[in-house]
């Protein structure tokens, strides 16, 4: 299929429709409305189902009970909206069920702003709602990348029957680039071929999806069976790009979505004027790319790892502990909308070099 | 060749052959029963998912041969919604305590009767919290003596007690409500016939459907199952009149706004 | 140049976005990687709306431009705005019919062009954006003019009417532009 030129947020949409997601239920919020705005013209052309709920509490309740058919189901929100449906993420996690989530970060904490920001990534790799459980979490850094994943995205959910996040942010959301989509929508999977769904129960024992234990052992049982699954995704699923990362590069930036294309053009013009700096980007946020980190950090070429985010210092933390102390982590953020530029971040990293 | 015995009585396919965990006197048996034959009178047992609360009864799903979601506290409603609308061909049925649907989820169900979702709600009003060990819901009565309304609710803390059946009434969309008592054999048919009413609404494609089914929490109102029934009688049916509230068939396409 | 970026600034109304996001497009067509990225939120409401284009042969870094090698200003607080942004040797294009100032500055190309006035001549009002976009591709060559003139048939080929008016106010736009190129050239 050939290039068109698609606003973030519309092309996300098209990407879930493209990946046989076609059932949606969100509710609207800055800076993503144009989603739910684009699905619902785009979704009764291909039979799908569009509700807006009542609050995003609703939503996520929605998904739970969508979820529990076997379809390709989900939403897409931005902070505070997210921070209500977390809730549902723990009872989905707990229940083993896929859905998706695609996060377009706003600033916060509270309501925050509505400019970018990467201040949810604690909430999104961490669990966020109560119990042990975790999302998988993929971070998009183009728009084009923003299709694949969220299309990645229900596959994988699909795969670990866990909810899967997508974590973008509003500069992601809002602009314009040129992306291509498969030809035709995925074919999906019959739930009827499947050995969990809520299909009713015709021909078979009762299902029930539940993530109530009372028994100790039982609960524990299962948690155990959620960490299984996030140790697979570990080995798995990890998913990274080194930018410009070379023999002689004196400091490692980790950074990832808007935030790193920043750091690519910071690398970019450094190389002229022959400071030597590379990138490893995180596709996935959870499972993180530990190992890659340490292996890159541990070179004896670097002098400092430095996170960059539009932050206050969230990332930093799980780099430090890849790092394990050999080399000095530095974090350089900005956040409240406020997007780092390149300028900044090149000052900073003078600065590490003893430079400026 | 014996002669043929005519049964007269068993138990609805729909039911697991276990023992219940509730108390002795509780009407939540009678409901899920009321429920389960119509469940096998309709033969959509194979096609009828049902939706749990969080409340005494969370475990309904252990008594019941059909396929159960198990929802957080009050979005029964929401989850319903979600697989309903994904998988229309389904029967969908909420059932749930005062606690989860007039409490916690009074958005959820307020929304979900508003949409007009083509799904059935049963909601048990016994006027207490039953699980967590009797504290004041928010149907419980006034004056009525409960471990957090310890000099009985006071209304002018608490507010009266919601009627959720006459307040769901407002909403132009809902296809059917009702409110029925299983406090005397009398009474436990006509919830029999509300419900069966119910569900065959939701078979037709109509718009949300709800019965309100006043029931008794004998351990936690501190009275035997008899004394229970007739409180009941006594208090509850002055406040919350048993009786149809709606039952008009609106659908946007194909007769409009009526 | 393996990148160029260019910011249009004007009130709301004045088809900035849209005169963006058709560069972008021909840019797109070309073969190139292209951004745009638009001022979204409380910037809105200022007074200003913008966007930017980043065209590119190479895989786009930031999409924050903060010092753009072109700016086209629609009205005088865009002028006030954005002229200072203006990276050295680059090009500041004033639309003339509304601003009533210009820049002092001579590290840059500064082209001021009644775009209102050409507009209007050229039918409607409307297109103004349109002799801004024509001027500024005359003024850099960043995309082949015919591919604009492509571009914008496919994206607008219904509205005959039109059409013929944007076709009219890109030509004379970038003749302009061509023209100012050249002097550049030259001087």
């Amino acid at each position: 299929m050939a290039k068109i030129l698609m606003k973030g947020n519309e092309a996300i949409g098209e990407a879930a429709v493209r990946a046989g997601g076609l059932h949606y239920f969100a509710y609207p919020i800055t800076p993503q409305s144009e989603v739910g705005e684009y699905l619902v013209k785009r979704l009764p052309e291909v039979g799908g189902v569009f509700v807006q709920a009542e609050s995003e509490v609703a939503v996520g309740n929605m998904l739970f009970g969508a979820a529990a058919s076997g379809k390709r189901v989900f939403t897409t929100s931005s902070s505070p909206g997210i921070s209500l449906m977390q809730e549902a993420i723990s009872y989905i996690a707990g229940a083993h069920l896929p859905a998706v989530f695609i996060n377009i970060v706003r600033g916060g904490p509270g309501l925050g702003g509505i400019l970018p920001a990467q201040s949810d990534y604690f909430q999104a790799t961490k669990g966020g709602g109560h119990g042990d459980y975790r999302l998988l979490v993929l971070a998009p850094s183009t728009v084009q990348e923003a299709v694949d994943l969220v299309m990645l995205a229900f596959d994988l959910a699909h795969k670990y029957l866990n909810p899967v996040m997508v974590l973008g942010d509003g500069m992601i959301g809002q602009m314009m680039e040129a992306v291509e989509f498969p030809e035709s929508i995925k074919e999906t999977d019959d739930p009827m071929t499947m050995d969990w769904p809520a299909t009713g129960c015709e021909g078979r024992d009762p299902r029930i999806i539940k993530s109530l234990y009372l028994d100790p052992q039982a609960l524990e049982k299962n948690s155990f069976a959620l960490a299984d699954k996030y140790k697979k995704m570990k080995e798995e699923e990890v998913r990274y790009e080194l930018y410009k990362v070379k023999d002689d590069c004196q400091v490692l930036l980790i950074s990832y979505g808007t935030m790193a294309r920043i750091c690519q053009t910071v690398i970019d013009e450094m190389e002229e004027e022959g400071v030597s700096v590379g990138l490893l980007r995180p596709i996935t946020l959870f499972p993180f790319p530990e190992n890659e980190i340490r292996e890159q950090a541990w070179k004896e070429n670097i002098r400092a790892v430095l996170s960059v985010e539009m932050s206050t210092g969230q990332m930093v933390e799980d780099v430090d502990k890849a790092v394990q102390g050999r080399k000095p982590v530095e974090f350089y953020g900005r956040t409240g909308g406020i997007v780092p530029s390149p300028e900044e971040v090149k000052d900073y990293i003078l600065k590490i070099l003893g430079k400026k | 060749m014996p002669e043929a015995k005519l049964k007269i009585f068993e138990r609805p396919k729909s039911f697991t052959d276990v023992v219940t965990h509730y108390c002795p006197g509780c009407t939540h048996g009678i409901i899920h029963r009321l429920i389960a034959e119509t469940i096998d009178e309709y033969g959509i047992r194979g096609k009828t998912v049902g939706v749990a609360p969080v409340g005494c009864s969370v475990l309904i799903y252990n008594y019941f041969r059909t396929d159960f979601l198990e929802a957080p506290h009050g979005r029964a409603p929401a989850l319903a919604t979600g697989i309903k609308r994904v998988s229309p061909e389904l029967i969908v049925f909420t059932y749930q305590g005062d606690g989860d649907l007039a409490s916690i989820g009074m958005g959820e169900i307020v929304h979900a009767a508003n949409r007009g979702e083509k799904i059935t709600v049963v909601f048990v009003n016994n006027a207490i919290y039953g699980m967590t060990g009797g504290q004041m819901a928010p149907t419980t009565m006034p004056g009525q003596v409960t471990t957090t309304s310890p000099m009985g609710r006071d209304v002018s803390q608490a507010g009266y007690p919601i009627r959720m059946s006459e307040l769901l009434s407002t909403l132009r969309t809902p296809a059917y409500i009702e409110r029925v008592s299983v406090h005397n054999p009398h009474n436990v048919i006509r919830a029999k016939k509300a419900i069966k009413k119910a569900f065959k609404n939701q078979m037709e494609g109509k718009r949300f459907t709800f019965v309100e089914v006043l029931s008794t929490c004998p351990t936690n109102w501190g009275l035997t199952p008899d004394e229970a029934q007739n409180w009941l009688e006594d208090n509850m049916i002055a406040f919350y009149p048993l009786g149809v509230f709606k039952d008009t068939y609106y659908d946007n396409d194909e007769e409009g706004q009526k | 140049m393996s990148q160029y970026e260019v910011t249009f600034a004007g009130f709301g109304g004045q088809g900035i976005m849209t005169a963006g996001q058709l560069l972008a497009y021909t840019g797109m067509n070309a073969g190139k990687q292209v951004a745009w990225i638009p001022s979204y939120g409380p910037e809105m409401r200022g007074g200003t709306a913008y966007c930017t284009v980043v065209v590119s042969d190479e895989r786009i870094g930031s999409p924050i431009i903060n010092r753009p090698q072109g700016i086209c200003v629609f009205n005088r607080p865009s002028l006030d705005k954005f002229g200072p942004r203006v990276k050295p040797g680059g090009l500041l294009i004033i639309n003339s019919s509304l601003v009533d100032a210009t820049s002092d500055r001579d590290d840059i190309q500064v082209l001021e062009i009644p775009a209102n006035d050409i507009a209007q001549k050229a039918g409607s009002g409307k297109a103004t954006n349109m002799v801004v976009l024509g001027a500024f591709v005359g003024a850099t060559g960043i995309v082949e003019f015919d591919k604009l003139k492509e571009t914008l048939t496919e994206k607008m080929g219904r509205k005959k009417d039109l059409l013929q008016i944007n076709y009219k106010a890109l030509d004379e736009g970038y003749e302009l532009g061509r023209k100012a190129k050249e002097e550049k050239v030259k001087g």
